[in-house]
C-alpha cells in the first residue's frame, strides 16, 4: 500500500492572511505532509491552529502563498475545478440548504456531482438507512437538529464515493452522542469503500481512531505519525494523584498547575488527577508538590502528548499568577433555589419541570447537547427571560419581582463576549463599570484590580485580541462589581486547551473566595471541574449530583470519562422514554 | 456538456424552490409592484381636484352666496360653508380644509360702493398645491365678478380681472400618464435591489457556497440559475404594470407592445444581475440590500428622469444619470407609451442596456470565482 502514490502532496506550503490589526501572519507556516490513499488521516490542533485554512487550501478554495500542493495528482493551484470534480468536502457549516428538505438536499449534490439514476438510488438509500433519516426525507434541513444536520452533510457529501473525502471538523459542535454516530457511519464507510479521508479535529479520542494524525499548532507542524508514535513522547511521564478524602481534586490540580516548572499539566478526572510531569523534573520533587495525594503512575494518553507539544511551544505559559487560595468558604444556605422551572415557546417546551439548588461558593455545571435546554435556563436565572411557570430565587430575591435586585448581585458572561471591539481593553472596563453604577476612585480601583488579575493590557483594542485575551477580559468585565454569583456561558467554547487550563484555575480561585459560579459546557472532561452538575437533555434534567454520582448513575466507577457517562445517561433516558411510550 | 445541463436543472430547482418557499421573497416580488403601483398611481400627482375650502359668509345678503357660487361650480374645489371664522379656522388647523374664504358682514354694502372685499386664506405648508388653490380661487371668484358687471355695467365691479389662469398640470390626468410608465422601472429596479441582491450573500453567510464550490458546479451556472426564476417574477410584475397602466390609469399605449416587453426584459436582467453583483461583492445580506438600494433605487428614483427633468441638472448629475441602465430605459418606455415607436431610441436602448448585461455578467462571474480569499 505503500508504493500507491499519495492522495494529497504537501511541501512547504505557505499561507498568510493580513491579522485584524493589519500585519501579516502566517496561516500555515511551511507544512509539508502526506496523505495516503485508503486510510483515515488527522489534522489534529485547537482553534486557529490553521486545519481549515489547510483543508481549504487542498479544497482549490484558498491560493497558496508559497510551496506545492498536489491532490489527486493535479497542481491545485493551477486547476482547482479538477480537483473539485474528483473529491467531496464538507465544510464546518455542513453546507446545507436549510428551507430545502433532506431528499432535495441529497438529490441537488448527486445532481452536482454527476451521479446517475440507479446508482444514486442504491447510494442515497443506504446513506439514509446508515444515517437512520430515512423517516424524515420529507423534513426541511433547517429543522434538523445538530447532531441530524451533521449527519445530512456527511451523506450530502457521500452521494457518490469520492476520490478523497475532506471533513473540516465534523462533530465541533454536537452532542457526544452524536459524535459517536458520526464516526461509526465514517468507520463503516472507509471500510467498504476503501475510502481517502483528511479529517480536522480538537477532540483527542477522535484522533485516536486515525491511522495517520499531523499536530498542528499557530499554522505549524508539531509532529506526525501513528496515535501510538505520538503516546511514546509522553511515556513514563504520565501519573495520577488521588487526594486524601476530603480533599477536593480541583484544590490538589490548582498546587500541582501552579508549578509550571515541574508539571506540563494536570486535570481533575474521575475523583483524582491526571498530571503529566517535566522530562527534566524527578518523581520526588513531583511528589513534593502535593505530599497529602497518592502518587501513581498511569498509561500515557494523546490528550497527554498533545499538552506536551503544545507546552514545549515558546510562550506557551498563559496562566496568569495566582494568588494563595484562601480558605474555603462555604454555607449550607443555598443562593440559588430552582423550584418546578418551566419555561415554553409557544407548544415547545424548551425547559421542563427542572429543580436544584447551587450553595455558595459551589461551582455548578450545567451540561447537555444543542437544544438541551442550557442557555434558556441560563437566561432565565440570570433575569433575561421570565420563566413560564415555577419558582426562582437567586441571591435571596424572587427573580419574578425584583429582577434588577438581582441583577447587582450577579456578573454575566455571554458566549459570544459583549465586548465593543473599536474600544481598548480599559475603555471597555470603564464603560461596564459604569454600566454597574460604579463611579470614581472606587471604579478606577476595581478596574486596576481587574486588569491585575486577568493580566491585561490596558491599550490594547479589544477587537483584535486573540479569542482567549477577549475570554478573559470579559471575565473581568463581569466581576467588575464584586458579584455573588457568576453566570459563564460556554467561556470555553473555541480557545485552546492552555488558555482552558488558565481559565479553570482563575474560576476554582474565585469559588474558593466565595463567588459561587454557573457555567454551561459542551467540554465534557470540564465537568470534573465542578462541584455538581446537572445534564440536561430535551429540556428535562437527567442527572443532577457531583461528577461521581453522576459516573454511577450512569453505572460506571471512577475510571468512566465523563463522555461515556453522559451517553450512558442519556441513552437509558431514551430507552425509557420508548419503553413508556411503547 | 450533458454535464452542464444537469447540473443547471439541479441547481434551477433550487433556486426556484427557495424562492418559492420564502414567504418574504414572494411578498416583495409580487405584492411590492401592486402597493407601488396604487401608491404611485393615486397617491402621487401633480394635479389639485376637489380641494376642499371653507367658505365663511358673515352677510346674509343673496348677493354675498352669489360671490362664490363659483366655488361649487369649480370641479377643482370643494366648498364646506361654516358658520363663522372660528369654524373656518378650526377645520383649517386639522387639515381639513386648505382654505378659507371669507364674505365680511358688510360685503354687499360695501360691493353697492364698489369696494367689496373677499378674505382668501390659504395653507401653505404645501407651496405647490397652495399656489394652484390660490388660482383656482381667483378664477372662481373672479368669474362670478364677471358676471356680475355684465349685470351692473362696467365700472361697479369687485375687480377688473378678466385673466382666467391656466394652471400648469392642471389639464386632464397627464401626470399618471407620466407616472405610470416610469413606475415600471422603478418596479424593474426594486426587483433587482431586493431580491437578487441577498441571493449570493445568503449563500456566503450560511456557509453553503463553500460546499457548492467543491463540486463540478460552474459559476455562470450558478449565474444562471439565480437569474431566471426571478425572471419569472419580473415578468409577472411587467404584465401587472401594463394591464394596470392601460385599464386601471387608461395611458395610452402608442408604440409596440412586443418592444415594450422586449426592453423591460432585458432593463429587468440588467437589475437583477447588478443586484447578484452586488450580493456577491458585499457577501453580507444587510450590506447588500443596503447598497441595492442606495446605488441601483434611489438613483432610478432620482435620477433617471422619473420625477425630475434633468436637462435643466448640473453637467456633474447628468452625467451621473447616463451612466445609470434606469435612464435608458426610462427614455425609452415613455417614448414607446406615449409617443409611439420610435426606432432609433428602440436600438440605442437595447443596445446599451445589453452591453449592461454582459458587463455585470462579467463581473458577477468574477465574485463567483470559487475562491474564499
Amino acid at each position: 500500500m505503500n508504493e500507491a502514490p499519495p492522495v494529497v502532496a504537501i511541501e512547504g506550503l505557505r499561507k498568510v492572511f493580513a491579522a485584524p490589526d493589519g500585519t501579516p501572519f502566517a496561516a500555515i507556516d511551511d507544512i509539508s505532509l502526506t496523505v495516503r490513499p485508503g486510510v483515515l488521516t488527522a489534522l489534529v490542533g485547537p482553534d486557529g491552529a490553521g486545519k481549515t485554512t489547510l483543508i481549504r487550501m487542498i479544497a482549490g478554495l484558498l491560493q497558496p502563498d508559497g510551496g506545492s500542493l498536489r491532490v489527486l495528482g493535479h497542481d491545485v493551484h493551477r486547476d482547482p475545478q479538477a480537483v473539485q470534480n474528483r473529491i467531496s468536502y464538507m465544510p464546518q457549516r455542513f453546507g446545507l440548504y436549510d428551507d430545502l428538505s433532506v431528499q432535495e438536499n441529497l438529490d441537488l449534490y448527486a445532481d452536482l456531482h454527476g451521479v446517475p439514476d440507479d446508482e444514486r438510488r442504491e447510494r442515497i438509500g443506504r446513506m439514509l438507512a446508515m444515517t437512520d433519516m430515512a423517516r424524515f426525507v420529507a423534513r426541511p434541513a433547517g429543522k434538523l437538529s445538530g447532531g441530524m444536520k451533521q449527519k445530512l452533510g456527511l451523506a450530502c457529501t457521500l452521494v457518490r464515493s469520492p476520490d478523497l473525502l475532506l471533513l473540516d471538523e465534523p462533530s465541533v459542535g454536537v452532542d457526544p452522542l452524536s459524535r459517536r454516530e458520526l464516526w461509526a457511519i465514517l468507520e463503516q464507510l472507509i471500510e467498504r469503500d476503501r475510502l481517502s479521508v483528511l479529517v480536522s479535529t480538537a477532540y483527542m479520542d477522535e484522533a485516536a481512531r486515525c491511522d495517520a494524525l499531523y499536530v498542528l499548532h499557530h499554522g505549524r507542524l508539531l509532529a506526525q505519525g501513528t496515535p501510538d508514535d505520538l503516546r511514546a513522547l509522553a511515556q513514563g511521564l504520565t501519573y495520577e494523584a488521588t487526594p486524601p478524602p476530603g480533599v477536593p481534586a480541583r484544590a490538589v490540580q490548582a498546587r500541582l498547575i501552579d508549578a509550571p516548572s515541574r508539571i506540563v499539566d494536570a486535570v481533575p478526572r474521575g475523583g483524582s488527577v491526571s498530571l503529566i510531569r517535566r522530562p527534566e523534573c524527578s518523581e520526588a520533587a513531583m511528589a513534593a508538590l502535593v505530599p497529602d495525594a497518592a502518587i501513581t503512575p498511569r498509561e500515557a494518553g494523546l490528550e497527554d502528548a498533545f499538552m506536551l507539544l503544545l507546552h514545549a511551544q515558546p510562550g506557551a505559559d498563559v496562566a496568569p499568577a495566582a494568588s494563595p487560595a484562601p480558605p474555603l468558604v462555604r454555607d449550607a444556605e443555598p443562593v440559588i433555589v430552582v423550584r418546578d422551572l418551566v419555561r415554553r415557546f409557544g407548544d415547545f417546551t424548551a425547559v421542563a419541570n427542572t429543580s436544584f439548588d447551587v450553595r455558595r461558593g459551589e461551582i455548578f455545571g450545567l451540561l447537555g447537547p444543542n437544544g438541551a435546554g442550557k442557555t434558556t435556563t441560563f437566561r432565565m436565572l440570570c433575569g433575561l427571560l421570565p420563566a413560564t411557570s415555577g419558582t426562582l430565587q437567586v441571591a435571596g430575591v424572587n427573580l419574578r419581582h425584583a429582577r434588577s435586585k438581582a441583577r447587582a448581585r450577579i456578573g454575566y458572561v455571554a458566549q459570544k463576549f459583549a465586548l465593543y471591539g473599536n474600544l481598548t481593553v480599559r475603555e471597555n472596563l470603564r464603560f461596564f463599570a459604569g454600566a454597574y453604577g460604579l463611579r470614581g476612585a472606587a471604579a478606577d480601583a476595581r478596574i486596576a484590580a481587574v486588569i491585575k488579575r486577568f493580566g491585561l493590557d490596558p491599550a490594547m483594542t479589544s477587537g483584535i485580541l486573540p479569542t482567549g485575551y477577549k475570554q478573559r477580559l470579559a471575565m473581568a468585565a463581569g466581576l467588575l462589581h464584586q458579584p455573588d454569583i457568576l453566570f459563564l456561558d460556554e467561556p470555553t467554547s473555541g480557545i485552546d486547551p492552555l488558555a482552558r487550563r488558565a481559565f479553570w484555575r482563575t474560576i476554582t480561585e474565585l469559588a474558593a473566595e466565595g463567588v459561587t459560579i454557573i457555567v454551561t459546557t459542551h467540554f465534557m472532561e470540564e465537568a470534573e471541574y465542578c462541584d455538581r452538575i446537572a445534564i440536561q437533555d430535551a429540556g428535562r434534567v437527567l442527572a443532577l449530583g457531583t461528577p461521581q454520582a453522576v459516573r454511577e448513575a450512569a453505572g460506571g466507577d471512577h475510571t468512566m470519562d465523563m463522555n461515556r457517562a453522559f451517553i450512558a445517561i442519556v441513552e437509558q433516558s431514551r430507552a425509557n422514554g420508548e419503553s413508556a411510550a411503547a | 456538456m450533458s454535464g452542464f445541463f444537469t447540473r443547471l436543472r439541479a441547481l434551477l430547482r433550487k433556486e426556484t424552490r427557495q424562492m418559492l418557499r420564502d414567504r418574504s421573497t414572494l411578498l416583495v416580488g409580487l405584492m411590492l409592484p401592486v402597493v407601488l403601483i396604487l401608491l404611485f398611481g393615486y397617491g402621487l400627482s401633480f394635479d389639485v381636484r376637489d380641494a376642499p375650502v371653507a367658505v365663511v359668509i358673515d352677510d346674509p345678503a343673496p348677493v354675498a352666496r352669489d360671490a362664490v357660487a363659483g366655488i361649487s361650480g369649480s370641479p377643482y374645489l370643494a366648498p364646506v360653508f361654516v358658520a363663522d371664522m372660528a369654524d373656518a379656522i378650526a377645520l383649517m388647523r386639522a387639515h381639513r380644509v386648505d382654505a378659507i374664504v371669507h364674505l365680511p358682514s358688510d360685503f354687499a354694502r360695501r360691493r353697492a360702493m364698489g369696494d367689496a372685499q373677499v378674505q382668501v386664506i390659504i395653507n401653505g405648508t404645501d407651496t405647490a398645491s397652495a399656489v394652484i388653490i390660490e388660482g383656482y380661487l381667483d378664477s372662481a371668484i373672479a368669474e362670478t365678478s364677471l358676471h356680475d358687471s355684465d349685470r351692473t355695467g362696467p365700472g361697479g365691479s369687485v375687480g377688473a380681472v378678466t385673466v382666467v389662469p391656466r394652471m400648469w398640470f392642471n389639464d386632464a390626468n397627464e401626470s399618471t400618464w407620466y407616472l405610470v410608465p416610469g413606475l415600471l422601472v422603478l418596479i424593474m429596479t426594486l426587483i433587482g435591489a431586493f431580491l437578487t441582491s441577498l441571493l449570493i450573500a445568503r449563500e456566503w453567510e450560511r456557509g453553503t457556497l463553500e460546499a457548492l464550490f467543491v463540486t463540478p458546479v460552474r459559476p455562470t451556472e450558478i449565474i444562471i440559475a439565480k437569474i431566471v426564476p426571478y425572471l419569472l417574477i419580473g415578468a409577472i410584475d411587467i404584465a401587472v404594470c401594463l394591464l394596470s397602466a392601460r385599464f386601471i390609469f387608461h395611458v395610452p399605449i402608442r408604440g409596440s407592445l412586443a418592444l415594450i416587453v422586449l426592453t423591460s426584459l432585458l432593463y429587468l436582467a440588467v437589475s437583477l444581475l447588478q443586484g447578484l453583483w452586488i450580493s456577491g461583492v458585499t457577501r453580507n445580506q444587510f450590506a447588500a440590500s443596503q447598497v441595492a438600494l442606495l446605488a441601483s433605487f434611489m438613483p432610478a428614483t432620482m435620477l433617471s428622469g422619473f420625477i425630475f427633468d434633468l436637462r435643466n441638472a448640473p453637467l456633474v448629475v447628468q452625467v451621473i444619470s447616463h451612466l445609470l441602465p434606469a435612464t435608458h430605459f426610462m427614455a425609452v418606455i415613455k417614448t414607446l407609451f406615449l409617443a409611439g415607436t420610435v426606432w432609433s431610441a428602440v436600438v440605442k436602448a437595447c443596445a446599451v442596456l445589453s452591453l449592461y448585461i454582459l458587463v455585470l455578467g462579467l463581473l458577477t462571474h468574477r465574485t463567483l470565482r470559487k475562491r474564499l480569499d
